[in-house]
Formats: C-alpha cells, sequence, structure tokens
C-alpha cells in the first residue's frame, strides 16, 4: 500500500518506470511497516512458542556449520591446506608418535572457548579473501608468506600463553620425572617459572620453519 | 696371443667360479637371505637421550650427539641446533657451545657466526642408537692402548 503509493507520487518527475533501487526502497518500507505492526492473527503463545523452536533450530544450525568448518577434512578441501602444511604435518610427532593420539589442524588453530573461536572465525574471513584471489595458491607463493602467517600465529599463541598448547599439555599434569633431562631442565626453569611460555622455545614442530633471522632464540 | 689366450681362461675360471658362488647360500652381514631376495629389515631402535656427554674415541672426533634430535629442522631457513649451542645462546640453554674452528671459513678467515660449511651440523655430529653392530668393533683408544705398556716403560 505504502510502495505503490510513494512510487506513484514520485512518478512524474522521475519518469514512468521506478528504478529497481527505489522499488528495493519501497519493499523494504513495506516490511518494516509490517514488522511494526501488532500481530493480527497468531495469540502471543504461538509467537513466543515459535521464536523457541526457531531458535533452538537457528542456534542447532548455526554451531553445527560452525564444527563443520572446524574439521581436518575443511582445512585440507583446499591445495593450500592439503599441499603445503597438512603434508608437513604428516612427518611430525603431532601427526604420527607411539600413543597413537594426534592432533588436527582446529586443535591448534581454533581457540576452543566460544567467545574466542567467533573471533578467530571472523578473523579467518581475511583467509577466504586469500582464497578467492589466490594469495598463496602456489607452492611458491605459499613459502614467500610463511613468515608472516607463522608470525600471526606466534603472535596468538603467545598473548594467550599457548592456550592451544595447553589443552592437550597441562604443566599440571606433565610429570618431569619421566622426561629427558635437557626438557626437565628447560620446564623448571622456563615454563613452571612462568619466564617463558610454549611457543618461545616450540616453533616449527608442526610445521616447517620460516626465515628464521632476528626470530628471539634463533641464529 | 699367449696373454689373450690366458686372460681368456682366467675369464672363464672366474665365471665359474661366481656362479658356483651364487648357488650357495651366504651367511655373511646379510644373513642367510638368499642374493635374489630382500631379508627383514633391523629393528630401528630410539635415539639415545641421556644428555651425558660421550668421552670422543679419538681426539679428532667430531663430538656424538647425546640427545634425541627427532624433528630438529636444519634447512636454509633455520638451525635448531644453532638455536642451543650458538654462542650467543648457551648462556640460556648451558648447552657447550660449537667449537671455534667452526667459525673458519675454508680460507681460515674467521666469520662472526658459524661458517656456511660447518652449518650442517649432522654431516659430522650424529645422535646415537643403541644397536648390536653386525661386526665386532676392536677399536682401542689410544690412551688405553699407552696403559698396555709396561709400567715405567716410555711414553
Amino acid at each position: 500500500m505504502t510502495a505503490t503509493a510513494t512510487t506513484e507520487g514520485r512518478q512524474p518527475t522521475e519518469g514512468p518506470q521506478p528504478t529497481p533501487w527505489r522499488r528495493a526502497l519501497a519493499f523494504a518500507l513495506a516490511v518494516w511497516h509490517v514488522l511494526r505492526g501488532p500481530s493480527s492473527v497468531f495469540s502471543l503463545g504461538v509467537l513466543v512458542l515459535a521464536g523457541f523452536v526457531a531458535g533452538i533450530m537457528f542456534w542447532g544450525a548455526f554451531n553445527t556449520a560452525l564444527e563443520l568448518t572446524n574439521t581436518e577434512a575443511f582445512c585440507t578441501s583446499c591445495h593450500e591446506m592439503q599441499a603445503n602444511v597438512f603434508e608437513e604435518l604428516k612427518t611430525t610427532i603431532h601427526y604420527s608418535n607411539r600413543s597413537g593420539v594426534r592432533a588436527h589442524c582446529p586443535d591448534c588453530h581454533v581457540p576452543h572457548n566460544w567467545t574466542n573461536k567467533i573471533v578467530r572465525k571472523l578473523q579467518a574471513s581475511k583467509e577466504v579473501w586469500g582464497k578467492i584471489f589466490g594469495t598463496i595458491s602456489t607452492r611458491e607463493k605459499f613459502v614467500d608468506h610463511r613468515l608472516e602467517l607463522a608470525i600471526h600465529e606466534w603472535a596468538r599463541m603467545k598473548a594467550n600463553d599457548s592456550l592451544e598448547c595447553r589443552n592437550c599439555h597441562s604443566d599440571q599434569s606433565m610429570d618431569i620425572t619421566r622426561q629427558s633431562p635437557r626438557a626437565v631442565d628447560a620446564h623448571q626453569r622456563f615454563l613452571f617459572t612462568k619466564e617463558k611460555t610454549c611457543i618461545d622455545c616450540h616453533k616449527g614442530i608442526a610445521h616447517q620453519l620460516p626465515d628464521m633471522r632476528n626470530v628471539p632464540g634463533w641464529q | 696371443m699367449k696373454d689373450d689366450l690366458r686372460a681368456l681362461a682366467a675369464a672363464i675360471l672366474i665365471g665359474l667360479a661366481s656362479s658356483v658362488a651364487v648357488a650357495q647360500d651366504f651367511s655373511a652381514l646379510r644373513g642367510a637371505t638368499p642374493l635374489d631376495q630382500e631379508g627383514p629389515a633391523p629393528r630401528i631402535t630410539p635415539e639415545q637421550n641421556t644428555s651425558l656427554r660421550e668421552p670422543r674415541n679419538y681426539p679428532e672426533q667430531p663430538p656424538v650427539i647425546p640427545h634425541s634430535i627427532e624433528g630438529y629442522e636444519v634447512s636454509v631457513n633455520g638451525n635448531k641446533c644453532l638455536s642451543c649451542h650458538a654462542r650467543g645462546r648457551t648462556r640460556e640453554s648451558q648447552a657447550p657451545m660449537i667449537s671455534i674452528t667452526h667459525f673458519a671459513d675454508r680460507d681460515g678467515q674467521f666469520l662472526a657466526s658459524v661458517s656456511p660449511r660447518r652449518y650442517f651440523c649432522t654431516e659430522c655430529h650424529v645422535p646415537q642408537h643403541d644397536v648390536r653392530p653386525p661386526v665386532d668393533n676392536d677399536f682401542v683408544d689410544i690412551d688405553t692402548l699407552l696403559t698396555k705398556a709396561p709400567p715405567g716403560g716410555r711414553r
């Protein structure tokens, strides 16, 4: 009703046909008009119940979709991940080891806490951009960007006190009597005193190293 | 002519001998597996990880690595060994510093840091595994040899 009134009112000055932009605006105004008014058909109970059910369905679908993007199959569905970082991971102890427990991509690269996970997922929109424009679409381009990508991950782990490491490797459960003498010494001097965090020493443990010149602790 | 005949005879003899040898069962380092088959691979044992320095068998021997170096990357991008054994890292790591001989290039000029020709550590330094050697080693180091001399004998 409002829509026709608006467009008809401006017809003499705008020409015979309304532009698509004007038509969209008119439609939006009509929807807004309906939304502002009270329900004339459904009872409050139905509306509340329908909203509740719809909410559950939305939340379930949202989290299911979110978790689908949190799988190794999803990560390695892009050749950038499959051919570079995933291949490199396969040779390390985080993929193959004596106990058969292994880390998957999101175990280290996506925070487990929900709020932080959402923040990381929003940041990952940059990665969608990179995928579309082929920022690391070849091995050469990937190697060129490796330092930048590694610095991002080191900074994230440094800032959250290596939280993703500690999700599995808790210093409470770490029995240093079962560690090698070098590990005992290093963990007692630097980890338990909180002088350093995991990523300060354990760089390049799951993927190959970038150019380490001028990285603290490296030559 | 005579030499040629002799060479031919030798070749025939060698050929006969080797064909006889192939027919035999070998019991050498490779075990009793026939030559045209592949025997079972020896077990892979874990790296020694005591961190206790092993003495050198002779003064010029590159020291062996008394700890595990599994997953240590030594490449154009970085050197995990040097992140403990480099001169500037030894306060924190308390690891032995790489020898100053490693700072010299092949013209004997001393550089500020490790010379490129000494960069790839495992070309000389290797970790140790607990294995039973297939051939007994009767190497005796010089100190042991000298103590076998009669007491009071000249060194």
